[in-house]
């Protein structure tokens, strides 16, 4: 055991050594090794980053909920063939309120940019969120402060509304805002509830940036004409396929479509979401990795020359360690342990260049996040590599015969 | 019981294409414990095969060979590294030092794999160092001493784990007259203090500084003489 101890300490030493006075040729032969760890890394904190933000997202709509609107989510017809569709308008709206049997609720949404003002502070494209009071029941939005409008005040268009977390940091900071005025477009509206910080949707937009009004004043202000969401909540998840085959009848109905034909408008529902972001995510996964083991294979390659040309160069060494006691395992282990070290400084490098790509990435495009594990798989395949690109050329020296390698000039 | 080298009609065949050729037939030669024997020879009568062999880092065709009351000649690669690091010093013609360890490290490896603890290990190579007149050179590098500096750390090298046989293959081949007779006056003091000494050389005045000339033709022993000195007055 010390004995082992002793020669590993000796392996490392000499590896460093050994890196140290060839130091142009090792970072050389340790590119492929960076390339491919920084792939890696990068690959994984992406994805990790990617999860995280689409769990959270996917967290705030209900996996229960059906989204009838103009457009699928992810609808495989050309945009020629579907931009002129009908919108979804609020006669279909209460159509389908009427006859739909398998839904624990129903409320309509509709949305857009505005303008809102609070004394002197003024915030320019907020989201602004028509909707009913059937919207807390329908997507359990959690109200934090104060309350959401009741079935009265959204019938008779009162001019409430209720906050996102941004608005009310933006506004109000740490003062009570409930009972405040504030003006949408122009027209005043008086707060009554806050919610708590939702996040954004992938990153693309913040779901906490946005005030919910009553649909009828919304209407008022910014007019009819605006394609409505239908979201419908299913009585239970296992319920859902029935509920959507029923809500799609209705709209057929609604809209007046044939039975036979195409539908001319989209059901949405998370699961689409979820399945189409996995197949993505999938392909992402494949590309990465195959990037990452082609060019390991090609770094490893690199590394496996080096090492044969490391130990023809100190064959003589070799010689001289065997003489004076060096086994066949001991000289065997030096130079794995050689190529292990040059394969782990290009891991090690591949790293330090991923971390701060990994920042500008999240700045930039999409979030990521590096978590402990990601680094411990980098070094994991960096050392891997070294080891299976080191061992033939190792085993080549070990095998060396001691007298032909003394006499080796 | 003091024999420490004993071989029996040792044999080394190479094949050459078709060709058999014997670079030892049939070598017997006892050494005991403190000898000092010099190995001489014209080149291809088998001296070095010999000294291979002595040396483990080869092993005969046939023939048995007894170092230290053991038989080596059928240990395999692994055990024979292990006899090589513990019985026998090699010093070499061209000293074979590691070019980028000092003086140090370079005596301290054998001990290194031997697994001798690292505080243990740099006090004997300083010892061994001392006792080889480098004491001030250790932290030295081999192309920042002269050769015949790098001769006497090459022989502390040898020294350091108390071998057996200390084994010297032409070790003042490469250094001028004078270094190389310091050398030898070094050989000679180790030999006074109790090692065994075989040199492989081809040059009469460095054979006189042993006491037994063993003379190698065609792979065979020609002749094997003990030399009368008067050194019982002495011990």
């Amino acid at each position: 055991m010390k004995r082992l101890l002793n020669e590993i300490r000796e392996s490392v030493l000499i590896s460093l050594n050994a890196i140290n006075s060839n130091k142009v040729r090792s970072s050389l032969a340790t590119l492929g090794i960076v390339i491919g760890i920084t792939t890696v890394t990068i690959l994984q904190t992406a994805i990790e980053g990617i999860n995280r933000a689409f769990e959270k997202s996917i967290a705030s709509v209900g996996a229960d909920v059906l989204y009838v609107q103009k457009f699928e989510w992810f609808g495989r017809d050309d945009w020629e063939a579907i931009r002129n569709r009908p919108d979804i308008n609020w006669q279909q709206y209460e159509y389908l309120v009427r006859n739909i049997q398998g839904a624990e609720s129903v409320c309509p949404t509709v949305a857009t940019g505005s303008t809102v003002t609070y004394k002197d502070l003024s915030s320019e494209n907020v989201f602004i969120f028509g909707t009913t009071d059937e919207y807390q029941k329908t997507l359990g939005l959690e109200v934090s402060e104060g309350r959401f409008f009741t079935g009265r005040e959204s019938d008779a268009a009162f001019p409430v509304c209720v906050i996102g977390h941004d608005i009310k940091e933006s506004f109000f900071g740490n003062t009570d805002p409930i009972g405040k005025t504030i003006q949408i477009s122009g027209y005043n509206f008086r707060v009554i509830g806050t919610y708590d910080k939702m996040g954004s949707m992938l990153g693309l937009f913040s779901l906490d940036n946005r005030i919910i009004i009553p649909i009828y004043v919304f209407f008022k202000i910014f007019g009819t004409r605006r394609s409505l969401t239908i979201n419908i909540k299913a009585p239970s998840i296992e319920a859902i396929d029935d509920t959507r085959e029923e809500v799609r009848a209705i709209m057929k109905r609604a809209r007046k479509i044939p039975p036979g034909e195409k539908d001319d408008f989209g059901v949405n529902q998370q699961e689409a979401f979820r399945q189409t972001y996995e197949s993505l995510t999938g392909l992402i996964k494949t590309i990465g990795t195959s990037i990452t083991l082609l060019s390991l294979i090609v770094g490893s390659i690199g590394i496996a020359n080096i090492m044969f040309v490391s130990v023809k160069e100190r064959t003589r060494e070799i010689g001289i360690r065997k003489a004076i006691g060096a086994k066949r395992s001991t000289i065997l282990l030096q130079f794995l342990t050689e190529s292990v070290g040059i394969c782990l400084m290009g891991g090690i490098i591949g790293l330090i260049i991923a971390f701060p790509l990994s920042l500008l990435i999240d700045k930039l495009l999409l979030p990521t996040v590096m978590p402990l594990w990601v680094i411990f798989l980098a070094l994991f395949i960096s050392a891997s590599a070294g080891i299976i690109a080191g061992f033939f050329p190792a085993w080549t020296a070990s095998k060396l015969d001691p007298v032909e390698a003394l006499r080796y000039e | 019981m003091n024999e420490i080298i004993k071989t029996a009609d040792i044999v080394k065949k190479y094949i050459m294409g078709s060709e058999e050729l014997y670079a030892l037939n049939g070598v017997s030669l006892t050494i005991k414990k403190n000898e000092y024997v010099a190995v001489m020879g014209p080149s291809g009568s088998g001296k070095s095969t010999l000294m291979n062999i002595i040396g483990c880092l080869d092993t005969p065709t046939s023939g048995t060979y007894e170092l230290a009351g053991q038989n080596v000649s059928e240990l395999d690669d692994s055990k024979l590294a292990s006899v090589r690091n513990k019985q026998i010093g090699f010093v070499f013609q061209t000293f074979n030092l590691l070019p980028r360890s000092n003086a140090l490290h370079n005596v301290e490896l054998p001990l290194i794999y031997a697994g001798v603890s690292k505080s243990e290990r740099i006090q004997r190579a300083k010892e061994a160092l001392e006792k080889v007149g480098l004491a001030d050179r250790m932290m030295h590098k081999p192309n920042e001493l002269s050769g015949g500096q790098r001769q006497r750390v090459a022989i502390a090298r040898a020294l350091v784990n108390n071998p057996s046989i200390i084994l010297a293959d032409e070790p003042t081949g490469n250094l001028d007259s004078k270094t190389g007779e310091e050398i030898m006056e070094l050989f000679d003091s180790l030999h006074k203090l109790g090692n065994t000494i075989i040199l492989v050389t081809h040059e009469d005045f460095i054979a006189e500084h042993a006491e037994r000339i063993i003379r190698l033709r065609d792979g065979k022993i020609e002749s094997d003489t003990l030399k009368q000195i008067n050194k019982t007055i002495e011990t």
